[in-house]
C-alpha cells in the first residue's frame, strides 16, 4: 500500500541527530558562542581545513560544529516542548469539548474553527509583531502550534467513546465525569494522540526553524538550526557548508520522525487512512 | 444550488473576516498602551493626552472596537508606522506578485502532482509507484527555505542559469515557484494515489473495464472525474499551506509579495500593514474554502443536496 522504507533506515538517521546533539560537543573544544576574528571563515576539514575547527568557522570566527550541536538541541528541544504542551492542551480541551455540549463546548468549537480558518503562520508573525520578540512568547507560539487539531480528533473520539458500554456503565454506578474521562475516555483516544504526536513534531520543527530562518524566532546570542541556515544564506556564494549543514540536519531530523510516524500509525490504527 | 446556499457561505465568509479582525483588535489591546512607543519616555501628561484623544483611546473599549470594525468596513485600515501613508497603499502593489507567484505553484503542483500520483496508483507496487510515494514524503519533510536555498546553490551559483531572486524577468519565477510547488505537489501526488486506487476498485469502473473500454479512456473520463471531489478539497484547503510557503519563500528569493512585506514589517513592528495582511490572508482562505463548498456541488450534485437540507 505505502513505500516500506525499513524502520530502520530512520530509526538510525534520527539515533545519530540526537547522538550529534547530546555528545557532538565533544568533537570540538570551542564554544558555539566564542568568536575567534583570527580564525574567520575556515574551511571544514573535508575542504582542506585542520582539525582545530573540523567543520570549519563563520564570518565571526565561530565553530561551526559546536554551533549545530547547540542549535540542534535547541531545534529538538523546543518542537518537543512545544509538541507536548500543544498535546496536553489540545487534548484536555478535546475532552471538555466532548463532555460539555454547552456554552463551554460551542466556545472550544468555535476557537478551532478560528485557530484552522488563518494559517498559523500568519498568526505566530502577528504575535511576535504586536507583543514583540521574546523567548517566552516563541515557545508559546510553539506551544499553542497544533493544539486544534488534537482537540478536534479528541472530542470525534470521546463523542464516540461516550457512548461506549463500559463507559455507561461507569456513569451508572456513579463514577465522577473527571473519572471518567482519565480512566475510561483517555485511554480510547490516546492511540489517536500518539499518532498527531509525531506527525506534529516535523511541523513544529520546521515552523521554528522557519521563524527563526526569517530572523524572528530565536534571537542571537542563542542560535537554531533554522538561525544558522539564516546566517549562513549570507554567505553561500563563499561558504556553502554554513546553511547547507543546519538545512541538511532539519531534513534528515523531519524525514526520519515523519518516517517513523508513518510506521507507528500503520501499527496504531490500521484504519486510519493516509492524506 | 439554491440561493439560501450562496447566502449562508458568503455569511460565513464574513463572519471569518470579522473573527480575524477581532483577533487582531484583542492582541493589539492586550500588546499595551500604543502612545508609550510613540511619544519619547518623558513627555509631558497632556501631550499623551492629546494622542490618546487623536488615535480615540480616551474611549470605552467597546467604542473603540466599534470604529475599529467600522473603519475596516470603509477600507480604513490604519496608517503604516514606517511611511505615516495608508496601510492600503503599501499592500496593495505586493498583492499581484503574491498571487503570480502562489498562482504558479498551484499549477505546478496540479500537473506534476495529480499525474504522477494517478500513474502511480496505476502502476502500483511497482518501482515507480515506489518512487512516487518516496518523492512525496521527501516533499512533506523538506523545508521550502532550504530548498530554495539548494536551488540557488544550483542553478544561479554553479550553473549560473537563473537569477537568485527579484521580479524583473519571467525567468525568476522558475524558482520560487519550482520551491514552492514541489512541496504541495507531494500532496497531490499522495491523495490522487490513494483516491485513484480507491476508485479503480469500484464497481462503476470494473463494468467500464468489462464493457472494453480503453485504459486511457476509462482513465480520463471515469477515474479522473471521481477523484476531482477530494482533489477540489485538496486545492482549497492548500490555500492555507501556500500563504505560509510564500512568507518564507518571497523571503529567500528576493520576491516583492505580501509575504516578504509581512516578514518586514513584522521585524519593524508595522502593525498597520501586519494586521492588513492577517485579514487579507484570513479572507483569501475563507474565500477559497468557500469556493469549494460551491464547487462540490456542482462536481458531484449528491453532495450538495445533502448539504443544502443539513444546512451545513
Amino acid at each position: 500500500m505505502r513505500a516500506r522504507l525499513p524502520l530502520i533506515v530512520p530509526g538510525i538517521l534520527l539515533s545519530l541527530v540526537i547522538l550529534f546533539a547530546l555528545f557532538g560537543n565533544m568533537l570540538t573544544e570551542h564554544s558555539y558562542d566564542a568568536s575567534n576574528l583570527l580564525d574567520r571563515n575556515r574551511p571544514p576539514v573535508f575542504l582542506g581545513g585542520d582539525w582545530k575547527y573540523p567543520l570549519g568557522t563563520d564570518g565571526l570566527g565561530r565553530d561551526l560544529l559546536a554551533r549545530l550541536v547547540f542549535g540542534t538541541r535547541i531545534s529538538i528541544g523546543l518542537a518537543f516542548v512545544g509538541t507536548i504542551i500543544g498535546a496536553l492542551v489540545g487534548t484536555v480541551l478535546g475532552l471538555i469539548a466532548a463532555r460539555m455540549q454547552n456554552f463551554v463546548g460551542g466556545l472550544i468549537g468555535a476557537a478551532i474553527d478560528l485557530q484552522a480558518a488563518i494559517p498559523f503562520m500568519i498568526v505566530a508573525l502577528a504575535a511576535l509583531a504586536i507583543l514583540g520578540n521574546s523567548l517566552v512568547l516563541f515557545v508559546s507560539i510553539l506551544s499553542i502550534y497544533g493544539w486544534e487539531t488534537y482537540a478536534r480528533l479528541v472530542r470525534g473520539n470521546a463523542l464516540s467513546a461516550h457512548t461506549l458500554p463500559f463507559v455507561e456503565a461507569a456513569r451508572t454506578i456513579g463514577v465522577s465525569p473527571v473519572m471518567i474521562d482519565v480512566r475510561h475516555i483517555l485511554p480510547t483516544v490516546l492511540n489517536v494522540v500518539v499518532v498527531q504526536l509525531t506527525l506534529n513534531f516535523p511541523q513544529t520543527i520546521l515552523l521554528e526553524t522557519g521563524l527563526s530562518f526569517l530572523g524572528l524566532g530565536i534571537q542571537p546570542p542563542l542560535t537554531s538550526l533554522g538561525q544558522l541556515l539564516g546566517e549562513g544564506r549570507d554567505s553561500l556564494s563563499r561558504a556553502w557548508w554554513l546553511s547547507v549543514l543546519p538545512g541538511t540536519l532539519i531534513f534528515v531530523t523531519t524525514l526520519s520522525v515523519s518516517l517513523l510516524g508513518d510506521a507507528l500509525r500503520d501499527r496504531l490504527d490500521p484504519t486510519l487512512r493516509r492524506q | 444550488m439554491s440561493a439560501t446556499f450562496v447566502v449562508t457561505k458568503i455569511l460565513r465568509l464574513l463572519l471569518t473576516v470579522w473573527a480575524a479582525a477581532t483577533l487582531v483588535f484583542v492582541m493589539l489591546r492586550l500588546a499595551g498602551d500604543p502612545v508609550a512607543a510613540m511619544v519619547p519616555s518623558d513627555a509631558p501628561q497632556f501631550v499623551i493626552d492629546r494622542y490618546r484623544e487623536r488615535l480615540g483611546l480616551d474611549q470605552p473599549l467597546v467604542v473603540q472596537y466599534l470604529a475599529y470594525l467600522w473603519g475596516l468596513v470603509g477600507g480604513d485600515f490604519g496608517l503604516s508606522f514606517r511611511t505615516g501613508g495608508p496601510a492600503w497603499d503599501i499592500v496593495a502593489p505586493r498583492v499581484v506578485p503574491t498571487l503570480i507567484l502562489t498562482g504558479s505553484a498551484t499549477l505546478i503542483a496540479v500537473f506534476v502532482g495529480i499525474p504522477v500520483g494517478m500513474v502511480a496508483a496505476a502502476r502500483r507496487d511497482t518501482v515507480i509507484d515506489r518512487l512516487v510515494m518516496s518523492f512525496s514524503v521527501l516533499a512533506f519533510a523538506m523545508p521550502n527555505f532550504f530548498l530554495g536555498i539548494l536551488l540557488i546553490l544550483i542553478f544561479t551559483l554553479n550553473l549560473k542559469l537563473l537569477p537568485s531572486g527579484g521580479f524583473d524577468h519571467p525567468v525568476s519565477l522558475i524558482m520560487p515557484a519550482l520551491t514552492l510547488g514541489l512541496a504541495s505537489a507531494g500532496a497531490y501526488a499522495r491523495l490522487a494515489r490513494s483516491s485513484m486506487l480507491e476508485v479503480l476498485s469500484s464497481p462503476f469502473i470494473r463494468t467500464a473495464r468489462a464493457n472494453g473500454i480503453p485504459t486511457m479512456r476509462r482513465l480520463t473520463h471515469h477515474v479522473l472525474r471521481a477523484i476531482l471531489v477530494p482533489l477540489v478539497t485538496l486545492v482549497g484547503f492548500s490555500v492555507g499551506s501556500m500563504i505560509t510557503g510564500a512568507v518564507v519563500t518571497e523571503t529567500v528569493f528576493a520576491w516583492p509579495g505580501l509575504g516578504r512585506l509581512l516578514v518586514v514589517s513584522v521585524a519593524q513592528r508595522d502593525l498597520a500593514v501586519v494586521q492588513l495582511i492577517v485579514i487579507l490572508a484570513a479572507a483569501a482562505m475563507a474565500f477559497s474554502n468557500m469556493i469549494v463548498d460551491l464547487l462540490y456541488g456542482w462536481l458531484d450534485p449528491r453532495i450538495g443536496s445533502q448539504r443544502q437540507k443539513g444546512g451545513n
